[in-house]
């Protein structure tokens, strides 16, 4: 992957993502814009958490699922076949929706891929380095060598953040983080979610719509097709027209709470 | 699914603009009344009504917080939810004409009338149903209705044009009716401004529909032909 300068981070053209013989995910072209937040809502079922992945190639896990259509990345398609999935996933890093760190201390879960990316520099600077940028340092410098297990679910999540950045990602895909947090600490990930984006272009699939609106720049609004079921964006704009005057009804209706 | 509390909440909500309308409504005519007949009891009466009117868009601003911090009001709703402050901040502003016509009753003392009344009550009539067809307009969402209305304001300010000039003849040809003429200037004046505010009702209710704002014409201070804003 060249780093050809392209106005957006990444960009998807017509891209249909399928299970077998099902059409997922249909003729889907967004263009996000670099360091920005851009949030997918949309009602359950409709391909976001999908859509997300794509971005990453988490989805070549499933073995049936291919794709049509293309996502760039500075210009170069993700699923030509000279991409290696695993390179993509070091520029395109992913926090789920639960806490995951490794069963080690917390100092070995931001260590770890970065070793194994093959990091020369200073590890205990990195380790700082990455706690910090995910607001995290503060609570756990002291008991670096702590198993990560022993930190609150906020503090996990935190944890995973850093362990992401730690890889140096251009793009951070985020799939539910707060949804299984208390709200303070859901708070303390939007807070970190604006420092990150200084740095980061972060997509966020969410379904909180109050949390769409409070931290991301921009929306893209997802929907089923009636008749086949497939998932596809069907408005995708500014966040604050979204959640102000849609132009669709169906993301009138969403944002309104009145169906999904 | 459908939001069935908070849909029963907005219409209770669009009701009750429509009470604390009518009551505006009530003022501004009463206030024009009271001033033709030299009422004076009736004009404390109507000073000491507008209490209820502040106090009742107090109460209704009270419940759009409410509704705002437990239902977050998204898209329409929002825009619903905002433009009702606007309007029953524009109806409380309104109050305030028809017990400043009050206060110009009062203020008058045992002076008569420069004039007999004519083209003020005709201001207060035509504003009020002015106003009354904009709130219609409002609470229905009905953005034709409200588009058409602020075309009317005209016939108010060519009243007011009227006064004016009938006035300065007064003043013209005897200066010592300065302060009565003032009094009845005032007044008109008021009124002049509620048609105004009623315009501002009908962009509310355009921007609920569209989501656009959209200013329907110049007022007449913005003409520059009026006296300052107050």
């Amino acid at each position: 992957m060249e780093n050809e300068n392209t106005q957006f981070a990444i960009e998807t053209r017509a891209l249909s993502i399928y299970y077998g013989p099902f059409e997922a995910v249909k003729d889907v072209n967004l263009q996000i814009e670099k360091q920005k937040i851009t949030a997918i809502i949309g009602p359950s079922g409709c391909g976001k958490s999908t859509l997300l992945r794509a971005f990453n190639r988490m989805n070549d896990f499933v073995p049936t699922s291919r794709v049509n259509g293309e996502i760039l990345l500075h210009g170069t398609n993700l699923y030509s076949k000279d991409i290696d999935p695993v390179e993509v996933r070091r520029r395109i890093g992913m926090v789920f929706q639960k806490p995951n760190p490794f069963p080690k201390s917390i100092y070995e879960n931001i260590s770890w891929g970065a070793r194994i990316n093959g990091y020369k520099g200073s590890m205990d600077e990195l380790v700082e380095q990455s706690l910090r940028a995910a607001a995290l340092w503060d609570e756990v410098k002291d008991k670096l060598k702590q198993s990560a297990y022993a930190l609150s679910g906020g503090q996990q999540q935190r944890l995973c953040i850093a362990r992401t950045i730690a890889i140096q990602p251009e793009i951070i895909l985020m799939d539910e983080p707060a949804s299984a947090l208390d709200p303070i600490s859901t708070l303390r990930i939007e807070e970190l979610m604006q420092d990150l984006k200084q740095n980061y272009t972060i997509i966020i699939v969410t379904h909180n719509m109050q949390q769409a609106a409070r931290v991301s720049d921009y929306t893209a609004m997802m929907m089923l097709y009636e008749d086949t079921r497939s998932g596809t964006v069907i408005e995708y704009d500014a966040t604050n027209v979204i959640f102000t005057r849609p132009s669709d009804k169906r993301t009138e209706d969403y944002v309104t709470g009145r169906f999904g | 699914m459908i939001r069935k509390a908070f849909e029963n909440e907005i219409q209770q909500l669009k009701d009750e603009i429509l009470i604390l309308g009518s009551m505006v409504e009530q003022a501004t005519l009463d206030a024009v009344e009271a001033l033709k007949k030299r009422d004076i009891a009736w004009s404390e009466r109507i000073i000491a009504n507008d209490k209820k009117i502040n106090q009742k868009r107090f109460d209704l601003e009270g419940r759009v917080m409410v509704l705002i911090a437990t239902q977050q009001p998204m898209a329409r709703d929002l825009r619903v939810i905002a433009s009702i402050l606007e309007v029953i901040s524009e109806l409380e502003r309104m109050g305030d004409y028809a017990k400043g016509i009050g206060v110009i009753n009062i203020r008058m003392g045992d002076q008569p009338l420069l004039k007999p009344l004519i083209d003020i009550p005709r201001m207060a009539a035509k504003g009020t149903d002015m106003l009354h067809r904009a709130l219609t307009a409002f609470v229905n969402e009905d953005a034709r209705a409200a588009r058409d209305i602020p075309a009317e304001d005209d016939e108010v300010d060519m009243l007011y044009e009227q006064v004016y000039r009938e006035l300065m003849t007064y003043v013209m040809a005897d200066a010592s009716t300065i302060e009565r003429a003032n009094y009845l200037l005032w007044a008109s004046h008021n009124l002049e401004r509620l048609a105004d505010r009623v315009t501002n009702i009908c962009e509310r209710t355009v921007f609920v529909v569209t989501g656009e704002y959209k200013e329907s014409r110049p007022t007449f201070d913005e003409l520059g032909e009026g006296k300052p804003d107050t």
